[in-house]
């Protein structure tokens, strides 16, 4: 009974997409610990790396897309529950280095020293098992997206009035974690990590392994949301995305949906940041800052909100571009380009990549009724497509 | 309460509510027995919408007190637990979820289990389905069943989301304009259809239409400035000389 949901969203454009993972997962990290160097088939660990950030950041886009585009709530604040997903992990991992810090002190990590704390914080207890480690990176965004939550859907916050509270909530903590008597390192964060369950961080083999657990994740999540958007749950979703008020008057209790999928996508959005930190190597406040956070919710409406798919795409496109384009001569000029990108898609391409290609797929099918429906669409059937940015429901 | 909300289907008494000093419902005081069919008349701003928002929950009246069968209390109720004890509105514009098809739409209406976690796993079945087409031939959409509700005519989607009204299975129906900007063979089909739904359901239609109010053949209600000014057939309330003046006339 339980499994069911997941069963059912298993349809063949789902299969087709997780099994591209799944082959991304296994090909990416054989060929760059198998293949050696010299052939042309090799991938550099710094390509394993970088792309195991993207990974990273298309479940923080997947977890932004099953919110904004199936249930219309706009958080410009996701960064946070990445960022704390994230902290949970670093906090693991500074506690892994133990003697082999700076100054060598086997329980306080270095930045502790450095203040004259005589002893470990209360909250920093039991950072130490990877269990617990595991569990409060799920537990801490997971919990307070449900507080937070709460208190904005009960009170009926909506539309922009939301995005602008999530917005104040990242900047908030990102004021917070600034501070040294926080206890999370100040802005220096958490860095100089040794091992994580022994092994290595920087070896190529734990990176490798990094990327491959990323992907999984990745799939798990996606096959997750297809779950939810293709059961009843979700028609509510997309009913209360369209006409949040006319779902009420049927007796449904839009404020337990939406803190439904609020609570979990933070969750996801904390597994995503908790991958991110071994993978880069550092936490810091700077991932609170709202522009990440916005930066995150521009990926999906490029790829494509309300579609999945669309979001993981973008995900990887814009930050590919990111990272061609800054380490050129065109660095100087990103922000515009990011800027331009943004204003480009909302006016020509208002459903995204994914979004326009299942809507063109939708139209020529509509022309050529009887033909054989392509599979490429297979990808999203069954979840209807978002109205254009501009269509507001008026109530 | 008192014996005169007992034997009632929706009562309503003394009920008052203000927008910033603006009167919108002045000691209004209406009974409907159940069963029964009301249409419920009077120029703009004469607080038929209001009143159904006070019914529904979503605006809490100052003053006065509003039973539902006899002995339900609204005024203390939110919209939700107003919609699971059997009111059903259907909105003067008509609000269907534009991007789910037809039969999606009912499905969502059908009285059922609304807690995330029964949506969560419900699955399709036949008893859901037998229920959603029973409702289809009913408002006559049978064969729009795969159609996305964006795409019908506007008549169409008045008439689903009467299908809608009725897949909640409500005791009271409140049903805000239905007949605005139909055709004439539209308006027609859709008294006849209310007529249907009211074998079995309490109905309370607001409209400025008097040719279809005329047609439905029911007890009338005036409102104007927030109260009722006349009630009766429409043959008695359309004579009435105030009636005349505030709203017939013009």
């Amino acid at each position: 009974m339980t499994a069911f949901p997941l069963i059912r969203a298993l349809d063949r454009g789902t299969t087709v997409f997780l099994a591209l993972l799944a082959a991304i997962a296994i090909a990416v990290p054989l060929l760059n610990l198998l293949v050696p160097a010299t052939s042309p088939f090799h991938l550099s660990s710094y390509f394993v790396a970088l792309f195991g950030k993207y990974i990273c950041y298309a479940l923080l886009a997947l977890s932004i897309d099953l919110i904004w585009g199936y249930c219309g709530i706009l958080s410009l604040g996701h960064g946070a529950f990445f960022a704390l997903g994230g902290y949970a992990m670093g906090m693991y991992l500074m506690r892994q280095i133990g003697t082999r810090g700076v100054y060598a002190n086997p329980i306080l990590p270095d930045f502790m020293v450095f203040l004259n704390w005589p002893e470990l914080p209360v909250y920093w207890y039991g950072f130490q098992s990877f269990p617990y480690a595991l569990l409060m990176i799920v537990l801490v965004p997971g919990l307070l997206a449900l507080v937070f939550g709460w208190f904005a859907f009960r009170s009926r916050v909506t539309g922009v009035y939301l995005s602008i509270i999530t917005q104040a909530l990242t900047f908030a903590l990102m004021l917070g974690f600034f501070r040294n008597n926080f206890g999370f390192g100040g802005n220096n964060g958490l860095t100089d990590f040794k091992d994580i369950l022994g092994y290595n961080v920087q070896a190529p083999g734990t990176r490798a392994a990094l990327f491959a657990i990323s992907t999984l994740a990745l799939m798990i999540g996606f096959l997750i949301c297809r779950a939810i958007v293709a059961s009843k749950l979700g028609k509510v979703l997309v009913a209360i995305r369209d006409a949040e008020s006319r779902t009420r008057f049927l007796g449904y209790r839009v404020e337990s949906y939406k803190l439904f999928v609020f609570t979990l996508s933070a969750c996801m959005a904390g597994v995503a940041g908790a991958l991110y930190v071994p993978q880069v190597g550092i936490i810091n406040p700077s991932e609170f800052s709202p522009g990440n956070s916005i930066e995150a919710v521009i990926w999906v409406a490029v790829g494509g909100r309300g579609t999945l798919t669309g979001a993981i795409l973008g995900a990887v496109i814009v930050n590919y571009g990111k990272t061609y384009f800054t380490s050129g001569p065109l660095a100087p000029y990103w922000l515009f380009m990011l800027g331009g990108l943004f204003v480009a898609v909302t006016l020509l391409l208002p459903r995204g990549i994914v979004g326009s290609v299942q809507h063109w797929l939708t139209r020529w099918r509509e022309r050529n009724p009887g033909e054989p429906s392509p599979a490429a669409n297979g990808a999203a059937a069954g979840s209807p497509p978002p109205p254009e940015p501009a269509a507001r429901p008026a109530e | 309460m008192n014996d005169l909300t007992a034997g009632s289907m929706l009562y309503l008494d003394g009920v008052s509510v203000s927008f910033d000093g603006f009167k919108a419902l002045n000691n209004l005081s209406l009974t409907v027995a159940p069963g029964e069919m009301r249409a419920i008349i009077g120029p703009n701003g004469a607080g038929k919408t209001t009143m159904m928002d006070v019914v529904t929950g979503k605006t809490r009246p100052d003053d006065g007190e509003v039973y539902f069968n006899g002995t339900q209390d609204l005024t203390a109720l939110d919209e939700t637990q107003i919609a699971e004890l059997g009111i059903g509105r259907k909105f003067q514009k008509p609000t269907v979820f534009e991007m789910h098809t037809v039969e999606d739409n009912i499905l969502l209406a059908l009285k059922s289990n609304r807690r995330p976690r029964a949506t969560l796993f419900w699955r399709p079945n036949g008893e859901d389905d037998r229920r959603i087409d029973g409702i289809l031939q009913i408002v006559r959409l049978a064969p729009l069943r795969e159609r996305i509700a964006g795409s019908l005519s506007h008549g169409q989607k008045q008439w689903l989301e009467i299908g809608m009204l009725l897949a909640q299975e409500p005791k009271l129906l409140l049903v805000d304009e239905p007949v605005a900007g139909m055709t004439d063979a539209e308006t027609r089909q859709t008294a006849e259809l209310l007529r249907e739904i009211n074998r079995d359901r309490t109905v309370i239609v607001v409209e400025h239409d008097m040719t279809f109010v005329r047609d439905l053949g029911v007890k009338v209600t005036c409102l104007h400035e927030g109260t009722v000014i006349a009630e009766g057939t429409i043959d008695q309330v359309s004579a009435n000389q105030r009636v005349i003046e505030v709203y017939l006339g013009r």
